[in-house]
């Protein structure tokens, strides 16, 4: 089924390009734009829209959007935990708070929940090394995780319908 | 010498900080209003060099320098690009600018655009940052309905517009020439240099590229004036002046972001701004400006005979040393973008580096052999050094592919990926030794302290 964008979001995606000197420098904007619209994934027919809507190929599309980690070729979970693992957070206890993730969750990294809640990856340096440990919850950071707060944050999330 | 300063982080304990009206009520867009209304753009330029900002993001290259370089007439127009892909392990402070105090990066984008003759400043955010790219975007539209942004920012017919751009992760955009072509729209790769950005940059047209702490400290220079800016700094006669971020992460009892005159030393950072290391134990090693930069010993002597900036310095701990560009230069290491990783002894640096190792296999583009071939090579010896069928050959071996790899690159993130394998098999000899001969065994085997 072809993609399409809602008319809020089309009014965004005319903003979007009334920022730069041509429609190419939209891309990575607009996909991010289609992907929240899109269920946080990037499907072929979202490529073909942005190829289209922008007058790039869609081989140009899809060799960006296969560059940058945070865009996701198959449909992640209703939300996407990231816990950061490089060196900083690693000092400070990465390593058990994700292995409680996996352990509470019931999946490995890279796995989403049985009823399509939650996705657990890892990630690296998010800048927040002052914080650590941390995790990035959809588009939300928390910082200086202890275990409980670890709980806190996944039940709210299992618990959403 | 620790001097706190609060020129950038006067806001940070406010929670109202980051709003126009704070700002203002701080003495905001004075300077941007001075230089639009007194001063030329040689003018700008001029001032900005007196200050002997080095460049904040970690290559450490003059800020006043570099919007020289900029073409003084030209029929293309000219572009500013801020660099806040912010992802170097071990850096979080150009996120405590955007978060707390971002009029201050938009003033500094205004004066920016006037030093270099562009009408434009992109903004480019990390995807992940989604409060920096939101309070940034929340400051652009209070400046722009004050009319500090627009066609006339403070009455002079002089238009500026700032933008926001967000990446969508990965690490290798915070290169400029990545970041011009992410900006584009294109595969974040980086591009050949020369021709450099200031002649061919975004979209083909001269372009400056500075990180985010680099513009956010340009307001202050025009607050102080260049020279007193300047000599805020122990080291105001290594060209290096004003004031900085501070920042320290891992294994200290502290962790966070200060703001001092710079010319501190590691010993204060560590263990005055820090509050020393968790549980008082005995420190293990420190990497000084993010995770590319050299890892340092406690017991390590600065010795530099045939420069007489060194004397006060030689035969003192480098954690003695006053921490600029050319001083660590000076001992074979990198200051970076000033922000440092902290280790306990109760930390394994075999694990430490193959977690760096790691990153950089992750995070390498792919588009040069080296590097890209380099890093996954580098992470696999260290799998088998952890799970003992690792080999004093391969150890070697090791040390002679991340050699390989320094020098070999289109861009510095292979040298940036060599640094800390180069310098941990240099230090911690031992330690991997110990782990090859124990057959996989070590004593500590863990990096929580």
């Amino acid at each position: 089924m072809a993609f399409a964008l809602s008319a809020e979001h089309e009014k965004e995606l005319e903003r979007i390009l009334s920022r730069y000197p041509n429609k190419m420098a939209a891309c990575i904007p607009v996909l991010h734009l289609c992907q929240d619209a899109n269920e946080h994934w990037v499907s072929d027919e979202v490529i073909a829209f942005v190829a289209e809507r922008l007058g790039l190929s869609t081989a140009h599309v899809a060799g960006v959007v296969t560059f940058y980690h945070l865009f996701n070729r198959e449909k992640p979970g209703k939300h996407q935990v990231w816990v950061c693992r490089t060196l900083s957070c690693a000092l400070r206890g990465s390593e058990s708070i994700l292995r409680h993730c996996e352990k509470r969750l019931g999946v490995h990294v890279g796995g989403t929940t049985p009823d399509g809640k939650v996705t657990l990856r890892t990630s690296e340096c998010l800048a927040s090394c002052g914080s650590a440990p941390m995790m990035q919850v959809d588009k939300t950071y928390h910082e200086n995780l202890t275990i409980e707060e670890v709980d806190r944050v996944l039940d709210d999330l299992l618990k959403d319908s | 010498m620790l001097k706190r300063t609060n020129y950038l982080s006067h806001s940070y304990d406010k929670p109202d900080g980051h709003t126009l009206a704070a700002y203002e009520q701080a003495g905001g867009y004075r300077s941007a209003r001075k230089v639009l209304s007194t001063l030329s753009r040689e003018q700008v330029v001029d001032e900005v060099k007196k200050a002997h900002i080095r460049g904040r993001g970690g290559a450490g290259f003059d800020c006043g320098m570099k919007w020289s370089f900029m073409p003084k007439e030209s029929k293309k127009p000219h572009y500013l690009v801020v660099n806040a892909d912010e992802g170097e392990p071990g850096t979080f402070k150009d996120r405590t600018i955007m978060e707390r105090n971002p009029h201050a990066l938009i003033e500094g984008c205004i004066i920016g655009c006037y030093g270099v003759g562009a009408h434009a400043a992109y903004i480019y955010v990390r995807d992940e940052l989604h409060l920096s790219k939101a309070r940034l975007w929340a400051a652009i539209e209070e400046a722009r309905a004050k009319g500090y942004l627009g066609k006339n920012p403070f009455g002079k017919n002089y238009e500026v517009e700032v933008y926001v751009h967000t990446g969508a992760g990965a690490y290798i955009c915070g290169e400029e020439t990545a970041l011009l072509n992410s900006l584009e729209g294109r595969r974040g790769e980086p591009r050949l240099k020369p021709p450099f950005p200031a002649q061919v940059g975004a979209f083909g047209c001269p372009t400056t590229v500075n990180n985010v702490e680099t513009i956010a400290i340009v307001p202050s220079i025009f607050q102080v004036g260049g020279d007193e800016f300047s000599k805020l700094s122990a080291l105001h006669e290594w060209n290096d002046g004003g004031v900085r971020l501070f920042g320290v992460s891992g294994h200290v009892k502290k962790p966070g972001i200060y703001e001092c005159a710079v010319g501190l030393t590691l010993r204060e950072l560590i263990y005055d701004l820090g509050g020393g290391i968790i549980d008082d134990r005995p420190l293990l090693g420190v990497i000084p400006g993010g995770s590319s930069c050299p890892v340092h010993l406690p017991d390590e002597i600065v010795d530099v005979p045939n420069d007489p900036r060194f004397a006060p310095y030689n035969g003192k701990s480098v954690l003695d040393l006053p921490m600029g560009v050319d001083t660590l230069r000076g001992v074979g290491g990198m200051l970076g973008t000033c922000c440092a990783i902290v280790m306990s002894d109760a930390a394994d640096p075999v694990l430490a580096l193959h977690n760096l190792m790691r990153f950089y296999r992750h995070e390498s583009c792919g588009q040069c052999t080296p590097c890209r071939e380099g890093c996954g090579w580098i992470e696999r010896i260290l799998d088998k050094v952890i799970e003992g069928r690792g080999s004093i050959e391969e150890l070697n071996e090791l040390h002679e592919i991340a050699s390989n790899i320094t020098g070999n690159t289109i861009c510095a993130f292979g040298d940036g990926a060599a640094q800390p394998a180069l310098s941990f098999v240099r230090k911690y000899r031992k330690q991997l030794e110990d782990y090859i001969l124990r057959g996989g065994q070590s004593q500590t085997r863990t990096l929580e302290a």
